[in-house]
């Protein structure tokens, strides 16, 4: 009789764990422009993954003959002004974007989670000392203290990955130090506490899972951030430097035939455009569907 | 609890105030009380007494600043209030546990029960995280929770109060500690959950000789668990005495108070005799009145209470009162 009882409520119990994926997928499913965001972030990662693939040979060999030729069915999207397709140029350039992308916000995630953490949990004077830190950068703009950083680092995508994840760093500090103060005061803390659980433990095993939903959605807008950034650095001329196929880079050297080739700077344009988009609907997405308090 | 052994957890004269933004809170003003190996000792008093605030002092789980802990707080010899925060640590969950009041927040959402109740066994008894949650599924069994193996594997949400009750009991005992403080352990629960903890708590008690410090309002429980209980009235204690003699002759006007505020199912009462009430409330702790803290609210009040705190007098061995009364 026992038996019977202890496997219905185990089935039971897998059921709900089950569910609770199976609802957050079924809210995401059903906010038809945060789809829209993942499928094109989707195509995104796949061109970028089977790039030689979808465009093979170099992006960068020049062929001067084809020199900034309107689109045509060789090359949908034309050429530039050596004459390299801005599809496959795109295409590689996707690479590009998703490498810095993915390295910026492990490094905001690297310092941030932890000196949010810190600064929370322990209050007073660690958070004070963390906090007038993460005041005096977050007084400059995201953009201009990425554009000082990599003026003093210099050029190289490893350098803007740094200098635009260093950037982002205060806004996680920021938000998981929020989210630790209303954590933090909950009651299996404190009885986490009294069972004697390390710090380390009680930060890591107790806290971060209960701030994991605003880190999730804060990650998929600074994806989106990250890439807009570069491609700023990139049009400056101070990002990932040419020819390595970066979409910024692209529209800074089309911008002298903007009147004469006008595709040269719009179709990189519309790709940095696109993936911004389709990282802030998924983010906003994100934030309905993890937040258990919209219910379906 | 023979008489002459010695007490396995001595509080002298603690003290915890708050600095807050209005002013200095004395939340427990200068309080003594021993307990024995073995024993249930009953901390009652009313909502704001200090009650809970004593037990976190104890353990040390109050954020320091803003509280502030004085006096001592001597745990088999050695002076809980004196230790680095590591030394502490070890204590908590080891030697000393704590039940808290609300099962259904004192668990965290995103951890299954197993492994909650495992981390006690592995923070203090170094054991393996398989050791550990085959100790946790042993001590569901304990605390009666049917299917212990498949309960472990999930979350408190498919848990009742009761059952978290239940789990947390389990987790407090996980690391068979010499001491559980026991903060309104059934406040939460309805009545008939609350009989079902209470007789587990007793069995369990008796089981492991695990002293207990049960805080409550509640004079049936105490009634029920308690061998000796202390009354605490706004941070101070008011009256101690053994748990007959507190329901046979209370002696602080308070604690008559109390226990006439109790309604009894069953007593016809006669027309035009209501149930009795102590007037007023509780003070503020940042405005306790002068001399005796109850005097605005007892029904015996002479001069002297008005401008002289009472001494604490002894009447016997576990027997002693405040107030002017007794003098």
């Amino acid at each position: 009789m026992t038996e019977i009882k202890e496997d219905n409520v185990c089935q039971s119990g897998e059921r709900v764990t089950e569910n609770r994926f199976g609802r957050i997928w079924a809210k995401l499913k059903r906010n038809k422009v945060a789809l829209v965001g993942g499928v094109l972030i989707l195509v995104y990662v796949l061109s970028a993954l089977f790039a030689p693939v979808l465009f093979p040979g170099s992006p960068s060999a020049p062929n001067l003959m084809k020199s900034l030729e309107s689109p045509t069915l060789k090359d949908p999207l034309g050429t530039d002004e050596l004459g390299r397709s801005i599809l496959g140029r795109i295409i590689y350039g996707s690479r590009i974007s998703l490498i810095i992308a993915l390295g910026v916000v492990f490094v905001g995630i690297i310092f941030g989670i932890p000196l949010g953490l810190i600064s929370g949990y322990y209050g007073g004077k660690i958070d004070f000392g963390i906090q007038r830190i993460t005041d005096t950068m977050l007084a400059f703009p995201g953009f201009l203290l990425a554009l000082a950083l990599v003026s003093v680092l210099g050029v190289g995508i490893k350098n803007t990955v740094i200098s635009i994840g260093i950037s982002m760093v205060p806004l996680y500090i920021r938000l998981v130090r929020g989210c630790v103060l209303s954590v933090r005061e909950e009651d299996y803390v404190e009885a986490a506490r009294a069972v004697g659980t390390r710090d380390v433990i009680i930060l890591s095993r107790h806290i971060l899972p209960n701030v994991m939903v605003p880190i999730t959605v804060q990650t998929s807008l600074s994806m989106g951030t990250a890439i807009l950034f570069a491609a700023g650095l990139g049009f400056l001329g101070i990002g990932v430097q040419p020819p390595t196929p970066e979409w910024g880079a692209m529209l800074g050297s089309a911008r002298s035939y903007l009147f004469h080739a006008p595709h040269v700077a719009t179709f990189p344009g519309v790709a940095i455009f696109l993936a911004v988009l389709s990282f802030n609907l998924l983010g906003d997405g994100l934030r309905d569907a993890l937040d258990p308090r919209f219910k379906i | 609890m023979s008489e002459s052994a010695k007490p396995l957890l001595e509080i002298k004269d603690l003290r915890t105030r708050f600095h807050t933004l209005d002013g200095i809170v004395n939340a427990v003003d200068g309080i003594d009380f021993e307990v024995y190996q073995g024993e249930t000792l009953g901390l009652v008093g009313e909502s704001g007494c200090g009650k809970s605030v004593t037990a976190l002092s104890i353990l040390q789980l109050l954020r320091c600043p803003p509280a502030e802990i004085q006096g001592s707080v001597r745990f088999d010899g050695t002076n809980l209030l004196g230790l680095d925060r590591e030394g502490v640590r070890k204590i908590r969950g080891n030697d000393i546990s704590m039940i808290f009041q609300e099962p259904m927040t004192s668990l965290n959402p995103v951890l299954k029960i197993g492994e909650q109740i495992s981390e006690a066994a592995r923070v203090h008894k170094n054991m393996t995280r398989q050791q550990a949650w085959r100790w946790a599924v042993e001590m569901l069994r304990m605390v009666q929770i049917p299917g212990p193996n498949s309960r472990a594997r999930q979350y408190p949400h498919k848990f009742s109060g009761g059952m978290r009750q239940r789990a947390m009991i389990g987790m407090s005992l996980s690391c068979n500690p010499r001491l559980i403080l026991a903060d309104e352990p059934t406040t939460a629960l309805d009545v008939t959950i609350q009989a079902q903890i209470m007789s587990l708590m007793q069995r369990l008690k008796e089981e492991f000789k695990t002293a207990i410090v049960l805080i409550t309002h509640d004079l049936g429980v105490i009634a029920e668990m308690a061998s000796r209980v202390v009354v605490m009235y706004a941070g101070k204690v008011v009256e101690e005495a053994p748990v007959k003699e507190i329901f046979k002759d209370p002696r602080h006007p308070y604690t008559q108070g109390l226990l006439g505020s109790i309604p009894v199912i069953g007593r016809k009462e006669q027309s035009g005799r209501r149930l009795q009430e102590i007037p007023g409330i509780v003070p503020s702790p940042m405005k306790t009145p002068l001399g005796c803290r109850f005097h605005p609210r007892c029904p015996r009040v002479i001069n002297r209470c008005c401008d002289q705190q009472p001494p604490m007098i002894r009447l016997a061995k576990h027997r002693r009162v405040s107030c002017w009364l007794e003098t």
